[in-house]
C-alpha cells in the first residue's frame, strides 16, 4: 500500500502562488495613473479588440493582467455585479470599493480551494471622484488580497520594477499628456534595463475623466487624440490636453 | 442580496457563466423575481386606477429625428401630475417615449436602457437601431399581462442609424408589434389630433428648427382636443420635453429653447387659434 506524499499547506499554498505569479509575468505589465483630471490607464496591446481596460460602470474603470479568458470572466461578473446593483438600488450605489471587495472573495475563495487551479490574473478596480481625493484604485492580486493604492500602480510582468519607476516620478496634478507620456517611459523599460520603443499603434490607452459631462466618464484614446497626445511637450502640454478631452 | 451573499461572498456562478450579452437574459436566470414581466399578477378582476401619460410625437428631418412629449399625466378625470416625463435618452443615439400606464412606463424605460448599456459594455459596441428596436419589442410583449388588466404601455422609439446615417421612427401596439414608421409619428391619447396636425405640416426638407417648432405645433393641436394631453403652462413654465437626435447624438433641448419655441407657436395661435393653413390643393 503506499501512503500519499505529504504536503504542508505552506507548501501547497507557496506553490499556488507561484503558479499563479508564472502566469501572470508572462503578460505585459500595464500602469494606472492619477492625473489632474482623473484617471489614466496605459498597457502594451497589440490587439485592437481584445482589450485590457474596460468599463465597469459610470464611474469605475477596470484593468486586467495575466490570462485573457478569466479576466474576462471576471470583468464581466462586474459588469453585472455594477448593473444588477444599480437596477436594484441606484447608480450612486455602486462603488469600486463594493466591486473591489467581490472580486477580492472570488480570487480568494478560487485561490484557497483545492478543487479549482488558482486565477492567473491581477486586477485594478479604479473609480474616479469629483476631486482628486475623491479617487480610488485597487489593486487585486491573485491571491485574493487587496491593496488601496495612491498615485500610480502597475500590474503584470515586470511590475515591481515598473511601480518603483513610477513612484520616484509621479506627482499630483500631472496633466494628461504628462502622465501619459511618463506611463509609456515606465513600459518602455525592460527587466535588464534597457528601454525600447513602443509604437501609438501598440498602445492601449483609456481614461477615466471627471471633467466629461455625460454621467458615463470612462472614454477610450485611440488614433489622432492618443498621437496628439504623445506629442505634446513641455509648455504645450497643458493647453493641448484641455481641448483634447471634449 | 444578489452578489454578496451565498456565504463566501464571492460571485454566483451565474455572473461568471459567459455566453449572454443580455442584462434581461442574465436577470431572468439570476433573479427573475426582477424581471416586469414574469410578475405573478393577482387573479381578480377590476379597473385599477392609476396615473397614465398621454401624447409623445416624433418626426424625423434630413439629419435626424424629433422625439417630443407634453408633460401630463392623468387618472381618469383626474390630472395626477403637471410635469412628468415621458421623454427618456434610451442610449447615445436613440430615445423612447412612453404612453400609458406611467409606473410601468418608467420601469421599462430604465430597463430598457439598462440593457442597451450592458450589452454596450459586455461586447465593446453598439447594437444596431434594429436590434434595440427589437429588445424593446420583446419587453412590451412580456408586459402582456399587465396590459389585458388595464395598464399597458405603448412607446415609440426614434434613434440615429449610424449606418443608413438618417433618423428612424419606430411605433408599436401593446403586443408588441412593432412596425417602422416613415417621416413621422405619434402614440397615446392625443395621437389622433397630432398626426392630423403633422399629416398637414410634414415636409420632407425641414430643418432642425422646423422640426422642432411642427412638433410643438403638433402637441399644442393634441391639447386642443384631447383633454387628456397638457398644452405649454406658460404661467407654470412648463414646457413639451423635445429631443433631437442625430449624427452628434441625442440631445434634450434646454428649458429656455422650449420655452422659446412653446411662446412662438402660442403667439402665433393668438392669431390663428387653429394654427398655420395647410394649402386646398
Amino acid at each position: 500500500m503506499s501512503t500519499p506524499f505529504y504536503v504542508s499547506p505552506q507548501q501547497a499554498m507557496a506553490d499556488r502562488a507561484e503558479y499563479a505569479r508564472k502566469g501572470i509575468a508572462r503578460g505585459r505589465s500595464l500602469v494606472v495613473l492619477q492625473y489632474a483630471d482623473g484617471i489614466v490607464f496605459v498597457g502594451e496591446n497589440p490587439s485592437r479588440a481584445l482589450h485590457k481596460f474596460s468599463e465597469i460602470y459610470d464611474r469605475i474603470g477596470f484593468a486586467a493582467a495575466g490570462k485573457y479568458n478569466e479576466y474576462e470572466n471576471l470583468r464581466i461578473g462586474g459588469v453585472r455585479y455594477a448593473d444588477l446593483r444599480g437596477y436594484t438600488y441606484d447608480r450612486d450605489d455602486v462603488t469600486a470599493r463594493g466591486l473591489a471587495n467581490v472580486y477580492a472573495q472570488t480570487l480568494g475563495t478560487i485561490f484557497s480551494s483545492a478543487a479549482e487551479k488558482p486565477y492567473e490574473v491581477e486586477l485594478v478596480v479604479a473609480e474616479v471622484g469629483d476631486t482628486p481625493e475623491g479617487d480610488q484604485i485597487y489593486r487585486l492580486p491573485h491571491d485574493g488580497s487587496i491593496v488601496d493604492e495612491h498615485g500610480s500602480v502597475a500590474v503584470g510582468g515586470n511590475a515591481e520594477q515598473i511601480s518603483g519607476f513610477l513612484d520616484q516620478r509621479h506627482r499630483d496634478g500631472m496633466s494628461l499628456a504628462e502622465a501619459l507620456k511618463l506611463a509609456v517611459q515606465a513600459l518602455s523599460r525592460d527587466t535588464n534595463g534597457t528601454e525600447r520603443e513602443i509604437p501609438a499603434e501598440r498602445l492601449e490607452v483609456a481614461v477615466l475623466d471627471r471633467t466629461r459631462p455625460q454621467k458615463r466618464k470612462f472614454k477610450r484614446i485611440v488614433g489622432r487624440q492618443l498621437g496628439r497626445l504623445l506629442e505634446a511637450d513641455g509648455a504645450a502640454t497643458e493647453a493641448e490636453s484641455s481641448d483634447e478631452e471634449e | 442580496m444578489e452578489a454578496n451573499t451565498r456565504s463566501t461572498g464571492r460571485l454566483p456562478a451565474a455572473f461568471l457563466t459567459p455566453g449572454s450579452s443580455s442584462f434581461m437574459d442574465f436577470l431572468s436566470e439570476h433573479q427573475p423575481e426582477l424581471l416586469p414581466g414574469k410578475r405573478q399578477l393577482p387573479a381578480v378582476q377590476g379597473v385599477l386606477e392609476a396615473p397614465h401619460g398621454t401624447t409623445i410625437v416624433a418626426v424625423t428631418f434630413p439629419g435626424g429625428v424629433v422625439l417630443a412629449g407634453d408633460r401630463r399625466a392623468t387618472m381618469g378625470n383626474v390630472i395626477a401630475q403637471r410635469d412628468i416625463e415621458k421623454v427618456f435618452p434610451a442610449d447615445e443615439y436613440s430615445a423612447v417615449g412612453i404612453a400609458g400606464t406611467a409606473g410601468l412606463a418608467v420601469e421599462m424605460v430604465k430597463l430598457f436602457q439598462l440593457e442597451l448599456e450592458h450589452f454596450e459594455k459586455v461586447e465593446g459596441a453598439q447594437l444596431s437601431l434594429e436590434g434595440k428596436a427589437n429588445r424593446l419589442s420583446t419587453m412590451i410583449r412580456s408586459n402582456l399581462g399587465m396590459a389585458m388588466q388595464g395598464l399597458a404601455v405603448v412607446p415609440l422609439f426614434a434613434g440615429y442609424d449610424l449606418d443608413r446615417e438618417r433618423g428612424r421612427i419606430f411605433s408599436y401596439d401593446v403586443t408588441g408589434g412593432r412596425s417602422e414608421e416613415q417621416n413621422y409619428a405619434a402614440t397615446g391619447s392625443g395621437s389622433i389630433f397630432a398626426r392630423g396636425a403633422m399629416k398637414k405640416l410634414f415636409r420632407d426638407d425641414l430643418s432642425e428648427e422646423q422640426a422642432t417648432t411642427l412638433v410643438v405645433q403638433a402637441l399644442y393641436d393634441a391639447a386642443d382636443d384631447d383633454s387628456a394631453t397638457g398644452g405649454p403652462d406658460v404661467a407654470r413654465r412648463i414646457y413639451p420635453i423635445i429631443t433631437v437626435i442625430t449624427e452628434d447624438g441625442f440631445r434634450r433641448l434646454t428649458e429656455e429653447e422650449a420655452s422659446v419655441l412653446s411662446r412662438s407657436v402660442l403667439q402665433a395661435r393668438l392669431e390663428q387659434p387653429d394654427g398655420p393653413r395647410a394649402a386646398l390643393l
